[in-house]
């Protein structure tokens, strides 16, 4: 094996643990940490069935982005919709044609979709980018790391885009590379530049999902403001450490 | 009158340029030794003795207790969707006023302390050290927040501002900068019984005079008690209910109300005070002490049920946290709504055809509804999730032959607060209160000129004051505001009344 081929093999798996135990440690905090007070933004469901839908209007049509501004909308959902389309376009590197999953991904629908999808990708990231420069509200509210972190997919879109279009890359080395990691059957690794890029930005994204704004996809859904019920009449809400201030003076026995 | 301009409406909003510190003037007085410690907070409106280490602990404590808080530090993108959202950005422009720049200022602390970004890169992703102008700083722009929540609706990801504004607020007082107005009015009420700090035998005069006021006008001797034990239903009321206008004809809407169903009612001088500042200041501990009062109430009075008067926040608080604060309340008839909310109570008289309503009593005024904002998007009035806007004006239009609406992104969830909610209803937040109150004006003036609208009316005691305040700013009048309650009690016929008011008009139910 090549030297670059095992740094990379080392990099992949740390990315990898740094991505899914740093969200699962997120996750684990926003599932301690308890909400003691009912604060549903209402007109709230008053389901289980009605949160779900609920979910359902944020997370896949983003209604209330939706609500709030247009431009953001449209940039922002056409971006996210091409996330989903690419990355199911690159299930192909990491599923095995004799998985039962492979004739899905194998999909023409879903290969070609997936290709388009960085040219609305880049269309969506153009847009958000420039919004941020241009509004002078968001570029008040900007840090660095935002402009940063639009930068950082611009470059992973971009550099697929050129793989698939201009520099192409040994693909059957490549997924014989990612196969292997699930494998621990190390194999080598293409060295195009191109390829190279693209993977350590990947990683990188990866690495700092944890701690970074990234962390809006998982958070989304522990927002006691969107996921509460609208019931606090009918079902008493009470914390464990609301409960602790009620058994020490026992004024509401 | 001061030494800055009413903003001027337009016909249609403008979202200002952003400016830098336009209102980081503007504070609240401080909170003095005394009003502090009446609420168990240290210090006289300076920073305490190590009040770094004080704050970090505390912020480290809220975050471990407050889901919301913690996940709405990490979640927000920066998308920009809250940025014109809030009628304090939209009356002043000033950069800190949106949302998210006012999240920031407790998010850049939080980062630079308790994030690995922040830690290692604080330039990188904006964290800061603390240091009392960012301390001044928050002080400043979290009493320039009325807790309205608006921009949590249109948010992608439901961050609530007002979660933060309650959560530094609470920091901040507990480290020797609290807020005068909100700790002297929720120490009135553990003293005496309510904001206004009305004891007893004044409460009872003043509810005496008022059977007067109604007799003189209807010959119906009408019973506002006080303290009865065995009455059914306990009234909790907002204290301006007792004697400012126009909150004072709403509590006379009530009473008839009620003596016109013909069911068994009382005030009580322990809980003499709907309205729960507590919330305001993001104490847990206060709002539950706030609220026990009314268990005590109730249970010393041996009522059977609990209705609220008409009061934004006092609803929040009643609907989603009395229950937690103040609950279980199994000693009470569980038939009805515990607690209910007088429109609630109004609705279903009007629906089954109880109430005597001549409409044309109503009819020298056309009127409008403002949503308040804990109402309409902290909680809930009715069965169905909406119906917090639909039974106020079903209520109205029952009353009233004319009504017209708003414009559609004023109203519903996408109201605007008056512009003195969240424990901002003072004086000393005068320029704040005038310039937050834009949006409303706007859209008020607009109806006023599309539809011929005279009145708006209002179903919270905080909207009310603040409408009467700033209504002469804007080129309107103090009495073009007036609660809902005051519609239905011009427009009730009580049994035996005066015949010559009993022409045609009967029972009439729109709805």
């Amino acid at each position: 094996m090549t030297a670059l081929s095992i740094i990379y093999v080392i990099l992949f798996y740390a990315a990898m643990i740094i991505l899914v135990a740093g969200v699962a440690n997120k996750i684990m905090q926003y599932i301690r940490v308890p909400a003691p007070l009912k604060i549903a933004v209402t007109p709230a469901p008053l389901t289980r069935g009605g949160v779900a839908y609920r979910f359902f209007t944020e997370v896949v049509l983003f209604n209330s982005l939706f609500r709030a501004t247009k431009w953001t909308w449209i940039f922002g959902w056409i971006f996210h919709l091409s996330l989903v389309l690419a990355f199911l376009r690159h299930l192909r590197y990491v599923i095995s044609p004799n998985s039962f999953l492979w004739p899905l991904v194998n999909l023409e629908v879903v290969q070609s979709f997936g290709k388009y999808a960085g040219f609305a990708m880049l269309f969506g990231l153009t847009g958000l980018l420039a919004r941020r420069i241009f509004v002078d509200r968001v570029r008040y509210i900007s840090s660095p790391s935002d402009y940063l972190m639009l930068l950082l997919i611009i470059a992973i879109a971009t550099s697929g885009l050129l793989m698939h279009y201009v520099w192409h890359t040994d693909i059957v080395q490549l997924k014989a590379f990612i196969m292997g990691l699930f494998l621990l059957d190390w194999q080598n690794l293409p060295s195009d530049p191109v390829l190279l890029g693209h993977l350590t930005l990947v990683l990188f994204l990866m690495m700092i999902f944890p701690i970074s704004k990234l962390l809006h996809a998982p958070g989304l859904f522990f927002a006691p403001t969107r996921y509460q019920l609208d019931n606090p009449r009918e079902k008493r809400h009470l914390s464990d450490w609301g409960a602790a201030i009620e058994a020490k003076d026992g004024r509401n026995k | 009158m001061a030494d800055y301009e009413t903003p001027q409406t337009h016909e249609f909003p403008v979202i200002p340029t952003v400016m830098e510190g336009v209102m980081s003037h503007s504070a609240p007085f401080l909170s003095n030794a005394e009003f502090q410690s009446d609420l168990g907070f240290p210090g006289d409106g300076n920073l305490i003795d190590g009040w770094e280490d004080k704050f970090k602990d505390l912020l480290g404590d809220k975050l471990s207790k407050y889901r919301s808080l913690q996940v709405f530090m990490d979640t927000c993108v920066k998308c920009g969707a809250c940025t014109d959202k809030c009628h304090y950005f939209l009356g002043t422009g000033d950069a800190k006023n949106m949302p998210v720049a006012r999240q920031d200022l407790l998010r850049k602390v939080y980062r630079r302390y308790f994030t690995f970004a922040g830690k290692y890169f604080p330039k990188l992703v904006g964290a800061v050290d603390l240091s009392e102008a960012v301390v001044d700083e928050m002080y400043s722009y979290y009493h320039q927040c009325s807790e309205c929540r608006r921009c949590a609706v249109f948010c992608p990801f439901g961050i609530d501002t007002a979660e933060v504004t309650m959560a530094a607020r609470d920091i901040l007082a507990q480290i020797g900068k609290g807020q005068k107005y909100s700790n002297q009015i929720i120490a009135k009420v553990h003293k005496i019984g309510n904001n206004l700090g009305l004891p007893g035998p004044a409460l009872a005069d003043t509810l005496e005079g008022l059977e007067e006021d109604v007799e003189d006008e209807t010959g119906v001797k009408v019973r506002f008690p006080l303290d009865e034990k065995g009455a059914d239903i306990l009234l909790v009321t907002p204290s301006a209910d007792f004697f400012a206008e126009p909150h004072v004809d709403g509590l006379m809407g009530y009473g008839k109300v009620f003596h016109a169903a013909g069911v068994s009612w009382t005030l009580s001088s322990k809980a003499s005070e709907a309205a729960n500042f507590g919330l305001f200041i993001g104490s847990y501990e206060q709002m539950r002490q706030v609220s026990l009062r009314i268990r005590d109430a109730a249970k010393e009075l041996g009522v059977k049920r609990i209705i609220f008067g008409e009061c934004g926040h006092a609803w929040r608080v009643a609907y989603n946290h009395l229950n937690t604060l103040a609950g279980p309340w199994d000693f009470l008839d569980q038939s009805y709504p515990i607690p209910q909310h007088i429109l609630e109570f109004t609705k279903d008289c009007l629906d089954r055809g109880i109430l005597n309503i001549d409409k044309s009593q109503n009819d020298d005024m056309t009127l409008t509804f403002h949503d308040s904002c804990n109402i309409a998007r902290a909680s809930r009035i009715g069965a169905e999730p909406g119906s917090q806007f639909t039974i106020p004006r079903a209520v109205i239009k029952a009353v009233c032959n004319n009504f017209y609406d708003m414009s559609a992104d004023t109203i519903h969830d996408a109201t605007f607060c008056c512009g003195g909610g969240g424990g901002l209803l003072t004086d000393d937040l005068m320029e704040l209160r005038v310039k937050g109150a834009l949006p409303r004006m706007e859209a008020l003036k607009n109806v006023i000129a599309d539809k011929g609208v005279t009145h708006m009316a209002a179903i919270c005691a905080i909207c009310k004051s603040q409408f009467t305040k700033v209504l002469p700013y804007y080129g309107m009048t103090m009495d073009q505001i007036v609660s809902v309650h005051q519609l239905v009690s011009n427009a009730i016929i009580l049994d035996g009344q005066g015949d010559a008011d009993e022409e045609e008009s009967d029972s009439e139910e729109a709805a």
